[in-house]
């Protein structure tokens, strides 16, 4: 009896959907129905598809994203918490021909990292900063964020956010966008089919504006932490779209 | 011979970082070492070479932008002064753990905090134990002249790119503001892509080359076992160094029954402290550590056999002293002596410290 191949049962023509050449063979780490593996994808099918795994060079934050380095098959560096940007922007100056993109969620962008982020962006350094705001620190164990919402239930604000003693959540986007040195910046989500394309066209771009080096793109995406939101997976959907979007507007807020 | 200029300190080293052939400098203005910035952003090397400047927001940023560009086997340098290197102390362990070459120059000033503008050498503890967390060292240089700070630039790099480790030239305000005549070598041009993708593609973050797997830069490690190996690796590498690399001048040694040893600014003024010294008839040398890690310990321990008594000359509360004594094991007397808080001391005051101290203490 002749071996029975792969090929032999799926045919190339009925191949719909297959693994991203760019995915490493590590299992992803992150919780099932966590949003960072499909980002993780969108980011890895736009540097295939352009052709530039060669020329890129990716930051990895500390976070969840931490080992973004293990599953993305191009050359990779991880950052002090927050300094993505600022290693981005070392790189970027004597490597002007590459592509340089930070991966970084909204407690390493939008706290620890926010003169590294606001600086890199006021300069205008001709990078991609991908920013993944899931609105809660999911890697130690769902604590408050700098963008979890008013009243929203986290390990250390348990009772929920006072923004009287707390502080307001900070839409950095929106400030990020004010600075003359951005070009580029968007706001999307992947909870959905349909939003999951308008991201990936929206990192392509990102990369894409850097061949111009006209100044910074900036891509948020609003995802869940089903794990920190302590809900499941179809639920925590439900709730980003009813809690986080009002509130986190979708939409391209600057495109020059 | 090369070409013969009379600069300060802080221009010197960075004529220096020009001509090394280093490919990027981020910085920020602190004093006494703004200089360093302000000479290459007139000298706009980037038209000669290719070099980038840049003014970073912070002293958190400059070294995050050296470690990035380091990463990528380009020769990136930063400088700064006491606080600021104190909040690049983050930056140099990740450079440890991760193993890459860089160069940092702390013009050093008088502290703790924001302390003073004046020179100090009361970073030394940070400097050679780790200011840092983590389990590393790192290389530091200790340049005394104008002339050194220009020298010991190529001479970092050369250690930096051997040992995959960052090197820290400790120097201090006084030999950052001074004014000297240096001797300036060639340039020496900036190492092309190819030339790295040849030299360091088994490591450098320069774009996956088609059929080798990805390059990944990390000191994180969640498995304690690897990370116990990884560390086991960093200290192997450490004693290797320490076995190859230590530098130190002597002065005046051969008949010494007494020694002073210091680096950098209080090694000038015990060069003098010995000549007056001398002149009473007090048979002194001078011992010179350039490397204050790896520390001349072994050599140290040799002279601790022919002298009578150190005297540890330091522009600090007592620091290198604790090297020094490990080193002679309680065999002989040794003595720290030092003004502080950026107060240099005088020769005079040295040579009293000697007699009262060692000899007649």
């Amino acid at each position: 009896m002749a071996e029975l191949r792969i090929e032999d049962i799926i045919k190339p023509e009925n191949i719909v959907f297959k693994k991203t050449k760019l995915f490493t063979d590590k299992p992803l780490s992150y919780c099932p129905g966590c949003g960072h593996g499909v980002v993780h994808r969108l980011v890895l099918e736009v540097i295939e598809e352009m052709g530039i795994e060669a020329e890129t060079i990716g930051i990895a934050p500390v976070g969840c994203s931490v080992l973004a380095y293990e599953f993305m098959n191009i050359d990779m560096v991880q950052a002090p918490h927050g300094r993505a940007p600022a290693l981005a922007t070392g790189i970027k100056r004597i490597h002007t021909e590459k592509f340089v993109f930070t991966y970084q969620g909204d407690g390493d962008l939008a706290a620890i990292g926010t003169a590294e982020t606001i600086h890199a962006c006021n300069r205008g350094e001709n990078i991609a900063i991908i920013f993944i705001n899931n609105g809660i620190y999911g890697m130690t164990g769902g604590q408050m964020a700098p963008t979890t919402l008013p009243g929203m239930q986290s390990s250390t604000s348990p009772y929920g956010r006072d923004v009287e003693t707390m502080g307001h959540p900070m839409k950095i986007t929106e400030l990020v966008s004010n600075l003359p040195g951005t070009r580029f910046v968007a706001r999307h989500a992947v909870h959905t089919p349909a939003l999951v394309r308008k991201t990936k066209k929206a990192i392509r771009k990102a990369f894409e504006n850097q061949k111009e080096n006209k100044g910074l793109s900036f891509v948020e995406v609003v995802s869940n932490c089903n794990s920190g939101w302590k809900m499941s997976p179809v639920e925590s959907n439900k709730w980003l779209a009813e809690n986080m979007l009002p509130f986190y507007e979708l939409g391209t807020l600057k495109d020059e | 011979m090369g070409e013969l200029r009379l600069m300060k300190g802080n221009e010197a080293i960075a004529e220096g970082f020009i001509r090394a052939g280093v490919d990027a400098y981020y910085g920020y203005p602190i004093t006494p070492q703004s200089e360093v910035m302000e000479y290459l952003m007139l000298e706009q090397p980037e038209k000669k070479t290719g070099m980038v400047v840049l003014q970073a927001e912070s002293e958190l940023a400059a070294i995050n932008m050296v470690y990035g560009a380091a990463c990528t086997g380009k020769k990136a340098v930063t400088s700064s002064s006491s606080p600021g290197i104190s909040l690049m102390q983050e930056g140099f362990s990740y450079i440890a753990g991760s193993e890459v070459p860089a160069v940092v120059l702390n013009v050093a000033r008088g502290g703790p905090g924001l302390g003073d503008i004046q020179p100090a050498q009361s970073d030394y503890f940070q400097s050679v134990k780790g200011g840092g967390h983590g389990d590393y060292r790192q290389i530091v240089l200790a340049p005394s002249s104008v002339q050194e700070m220009y020298d010991f630039v190529s001479i970092a790099f050369d250690l930096a790119y051997k040992y995959r480790i960052m090197v820290l030239i400790l120097s201090d305000g006084a030999i950052g503001q001074m004014m000297e005549k240096v001797v300036l070598g060639d340039q020496i041009p900036r190492m092309t892509n190819q030339e790295i993708k040849d030299k360091y593609d088994s490591w450098a973050i320069t774009g996956r080359t088609p059929g080798r797997e990805h390059n990944v830069i990390t000191s994180l490690d969640l498995d304690q076992e690897n990370l116990e190996r990884h560390n086991h690796h960093l200290q192997a590498k450490y004693r290797e160094i320490v076995e190859k690399e230590v530098v130190f001048e002597e002065y005046a040694i051969e008949d010494a029954e007494y020694l002073m040893i210091a680096y950098g600014t209080s090694a000038r003024i015990c060069h003098k402290a010995v000549q007056l010294g001398r002149e009473k008839g007090i048979k002194v040398g001078l011992f010179r550590p350039i490397t204050l890690w790896p520390f001349p310990d072994k050599r140290i321990k040799e002279l601790s056999n022919q002298v009578k008594g150190i005297l540890s000359v330091e522009m600090s509360a007592g620091q290198m002293i604790e090297d020094i004594m490990l080193a002679v094991e309680s065999k002989i007397k040794v003595e720290h002596f030092g003004r502080y808080g950026g107060v240099v001391h005088s020769p005079e005051e040295v040579v009293i410290a000697l007699e009262t101290k060692i000899i007649g203490g």
